[in-house]
């Protein structure tokens, strides 16, 4: 079911590191977008991935779930090679995506879209259970939708859209979510909301890859971050460390 | 007119309308979900007719009438997955009227498997058991089937609905048609939705076929024109709804069973034959609801252009290119010396030019505009027609009338485009062949001056031009002039304007280009260049018949453009020269043409999902170290 012919078995990785991405391409068309990104994410770390427009943070997260119509490089997680799996068998394999323009099912019922995201519970390599969610759960998380689980989504206020959307990512029971750009055009309180789901998430063993222009937010919830520009990673740090270091901040966030 | 009389016609649109609904509303359930336009959806329909023969012929002795007959559908099931699971998904990544391409000829391959396993003859079927008589209404007497599939329409809409709002398939279904990318990115595997989609909208259209075994004869020419039906109907009530196709195949058949019933209609001095609009009532129809409704009665506007393949620039011609046209050219030119001994080679040639400037004209549409038009033969035909009737009719000398036909029909595709550029996609292309098929019925019907189904005879060139090889010398000229100008005008500023415009209508808005204008003149082109095609046709072949302008031209139009590939401007001759240089050669050496026609078109996409031209362009990089392949 999960998985499939594409995972080939990688070299077993050491446990606390969920993925290990290694020398990742990746073309729009005839252009190249990524040049070799590496990096890594262990379990139950929030990292977040920096850089101006144009960097090529949400490429880097497309890329991960397969949603670029080229690339190449090795991409690790959970001890299976993803490099050639197709964004279903990704998605199966307990990788969460949750896009930048939300892309919910207007069409359908809250409800429903967190129906089309419903996978099986997972358990960690070690046996224990995994994060699971149902709707009441998510409900609790996100009071405003568990307020109109009928209503068509497409009727629902940007913010309301936009927690939509990762309810619907996280029905899928996933170890790591990547977010993209999650305080990207939402109204102040909703930015708020968005850092206390993030830790809430934390809190639950659920890791996190997200892309953030926002030093601020990005201080808040992460653990440690990585920089791009160009499609290429240019520093790392731990976030309290970035955080303080202005010529990093110069050099490759302000604009 | 009688209101019995009305309301037994009245009935009988019902029943029409539930024969509809089952073919429409697979097509609509594909296309919502697939993105694929599936031309071979009423090839379908025709094999559940004939298969429902075979079974009840052979089985309705040992396991009942009723049994055999629907067993049709899951059979057509399963053939429609192996279908998409063989075929139609070594193509979901092709540009999407590659994949027309495909289902079109696989229409071709079904179409003479068929042949070979019936025969060329109808079949009709027994009457169903217990319902094979006859009802009496007011005095009338209705067909008791007939109740039976006006009952089954409602039926099917109502199963249809809970399948799809009530159970997880459903949910996914829905989901998918909305955004198929971000289902997939949320673990729903496409290749096994897609499949079952495929396989329940393929099982619907057998059925369908196989609930008119008791009703008409099962005949070979109900692949296309079931399809036709279908197409309008599924657009009509809007791409990818099912509610939307049902009450779409409602207002269709009631139209149509009106008109027969008013019969004709006197007013104002005028006798107007309303019954000899059943023809092209349907398209009537839908030209009128998608003028007024752009995305049909419950359709949505596409969410965006997310999934659009980016196009590559077109390349100026460099030294090499234009070198070579001028050899090509001058060796064409000698053809009449060279073949002197082969009369045949000749007559051959001057169909491919008119194939080859006819295509030349669609791609300036198609391609660097943009916009899609499926009834492109509609140009072709006016400028033929309005040539031959200028000459028959009016009197007019061959010359003049030659240059009079792309006049003709540059003013058709000026009414048409005006409305044409307003929509885009699947909608515009509808519309065009809505507008073609107009054009055809019309044409069809009014014997009096278009000399009606027998067309029109002695429509011969003047006399120094009587002689095939002069013949050959004009068109030889008229199809290199128009091909070159063609070329002029897409590297001239209008014709950039028409490329941006194709790759972002808004930022093209913003900088001060009416697009709509742009496109519509486009249009007027690409309408007037087919006409200089039809025109040469016409006295060409001496006689004309409403075929120059029926949909099968504008299907093979489709297929040479497509074939040679979109994104480049030799494509389209390439194609054309290949394509009926291929019929040609095929049709004369066995009765199988189609098939064989069918299986080089399957095997050219899937070998050149790019086209051939687009696929020898993509080498040439390779070659030269450019970044390749483009996008998908």
């Amino acid at each position: 079911m999960s998985g499939g012919a594409c995972a080939t078995v990688a070299a077993p990785l050491p446990a606390e590191v969920l993925l290990e991405v290694r020398a990742l391409d990746a073309w729009y068309g005839l252009a190249q977008i990524l040049r070799g990104v590496s990096l890594e994410v262990r379990r139950g770390e929030v990292v977040a991935l920096m850089g101006r427009n144009g960097a090529g943070k949400s490429t880097t997260l497309k890329a991960l779930m397969g949603l670029v119509a080229r690339r190449s490089g090795a991409v690790h997680f959970q001890g299976r090679d993803l490099s050639r799996c197709a964004p279903y068998q990704i998605a199966r394999a307990g990788l969460g995506y949750v896009p930048e323009e939300r892309r919910i099912f207007s069409d359908l019922t809250v409800l429903e879209n967190l129906e089309v995201g419903r996978q099986p519970s997972r358990t960690w390599a070690d046996g224990s259970a995994a994060p699971a969610w149902v709707p009441e759960a998510l409900f609790a998380l996100f009071p405003n939708l568990g307020e109109r689980p009928g209503r068509a989504a497409g009727l629902l206020s940007g913010g309301e859209q936009q927690m939509l959307t990762v309810a619907r990512t996280l029905m899928g029971n996933p170890y790591l979510v990547l977010l993209d750009e999650p305080s990207e055009g939402v109204a102040p309180i909703v930015v708020e909301q968005m850092v206390h789901m993030i830790l809430a998430l934390k809190a639950q063993g659920v890791s996190i890859l997200l892309s953030e222009q926002n030093m601020h937010f990005a201080h808040l919830v992460s653990d440690r971050a990585y920089v791009l520009e160009k499609g290429q990673i240019r520093h790392q740090a731990a976030m309290a460390d970035l955080a303080t270091d202005e010529s990093i901040r110069r050099a490759y966030l302000s604009v | 007119m009688t209101p019995s009389a009305v309301l037994v016609q009245l009935l009988n649109g019902l029943a029409s309308a539930s024969s509809l609904f089952f073919v429409a509303a697979g097509l609509s359930l594909i296309f919502g979900v697939t993105r694929i336009i599936n031309f071979a959806h009423g090839s379908f329909y025709m094999l559940g007719l004939y298969l429902a023969y075979s079974l009840v012929d052979r089985f309705s002795a040992h396991i009942g009438f009723w049994p055999a007959l629907l067993l049709a559908g899951p059979m057509l099931g399963l053939l429609g997955a192996l279908v998409e699971a063989l075929l139609l998904r070594r193509v979901y990544h092709a540009p999407e009227l590659l994949q027309l391409l495909a289902t079109f000829a696989l229409v071709l391959v079904i179409k003479d498997a068929t042949l070979w396993c019936w025969g060329a003859e109808d079949l009709l079927g027994p009457r169903a058991p217990g319902l094979g008589g006859a009802i009496d209404l007011l005095g009338r007497r209705f067909p008791a089937y007939d109740l039976l599939l006006i009952a089954l329409g409602p039926v099917l809409l109502g199963l249809l609905t809970l399948l799809l709002r009530r159970t997880r398939w459903g949910t996914l279904v829905r989901a998918a048609t909305q955004d198929r990318e971000m289902a997939g990115a949320l673990g729903v595997n496409q290749a096994w939705l897609f499949t079952s989609v495929f396989a329940l909208g393929t099982m619907l259209a057998g059925l369908g076929g196989a609930l008119q075994l008791p009703r008409e004869p099962a005949s070979l020419s109900l692949d296309l024109s079931s399809v036709g039906d279908a197409f309008v109907v599924v657009v009509v009530g809007g791409l990818g709804s099912v509610p939307g196709a049902f009450l779409a195949a409602l207002l269709i058949s009631e139209v149509k069973a009106l008109c027969v019933a008013l019969g004709t209609l006197h007013g104002f001095g005028l006798a107007l034959p309303v019954s000899k609009l059943t023809l092209v009532a349907e398209f009537l129809v839908m030209a009128v609801v998608l003028v007024a409704r752009p995305w049909g009665l419950m359709g949505k506007a596409p969410s965006s252009s997310r999934h659009r393949a980016l196009e590559a620039p077109l390349q100026p011609s460099g030294p090499g290119l234009r070198a070579s046209a001028v050899v090509v050219f001058l060796l064409l030119a000698s053809l009449p010396w060279l073949s002197a001994g082969a009369p045949y080679v000749t007559v051959l040639a001057v169909d491919l030019l008119v194939a080859a400037l006819f295509a030349a004209s669609l791609h300036f549409i198609m391609g660097p505009a943009g916009l899609h038009s499926f009834g492109h033969a509609a140009y072709f035909g006016l400028g033929a027609y309005g040539a031959a009737l200028l000459v028959l009719k009016a009197g007019w000398p061959m010359e003049a009338a030659l240059v009079a036909a792309p006049l003709a029909a540059a003013l058709g595709a000026m009414l048409l485009g005006w409305f044409a550029v307003r929509l885009s996609g699947v909608y515009l292309a509808m519309l065009t062949l809505a507008f073609a098929q107009i054009v055809w019925g019309i044409t069809f019907q009014w014997d009096g001056f278009t000399g009606g189904s027998n067309g029109l005879t002695g429509v011969w060139p003047a006399a120094w031009l009587a002689d095939k090889q002069v013949y050959f010398l004009l068109t030889l000229s008229a199809a290199a002039g128009g091909a070159w100008g063609l070329r002029r005008v897409l590297f001239s500023p209008f014709g950039y304007a028409m490329r941006a415009g194709r790759d972002s209508a808004l930022r093209c808005e913003a900088i001060g280009i009416n697009v709509l204008r742009v496109q519509w003149l486009a249009f007027v082109i690409a309408g007037g260049v087919a006409g200089i095609a039809g025109g040469l046709f016409a006295f060409s072949k001496g006689s004309i018949s409403p075929d120059v302008m029926g949909v099968g031209r504008s299907v093979d139009a489709l297929v040479m453009v497509l074939l040679g590939g979109v994104q480049t401007l030799s494509g389209p001759l390439v194609g054309a020269v290949v394509f009926t240089w291929l019929q040609d050669t095929v049709a004369r050496s066995t009765d199988y043409w189609r098939a064989l026609l069918g299986g080089v078109i399957l095997l050219l996409v899937l070998a050149f999902p790019m086209g051939m031209v687009g696929f020898l362009r993509d080498a040439v990089w390779q070659l030269r170290g450019r970044p390749g392949g483009g996008a998908r």
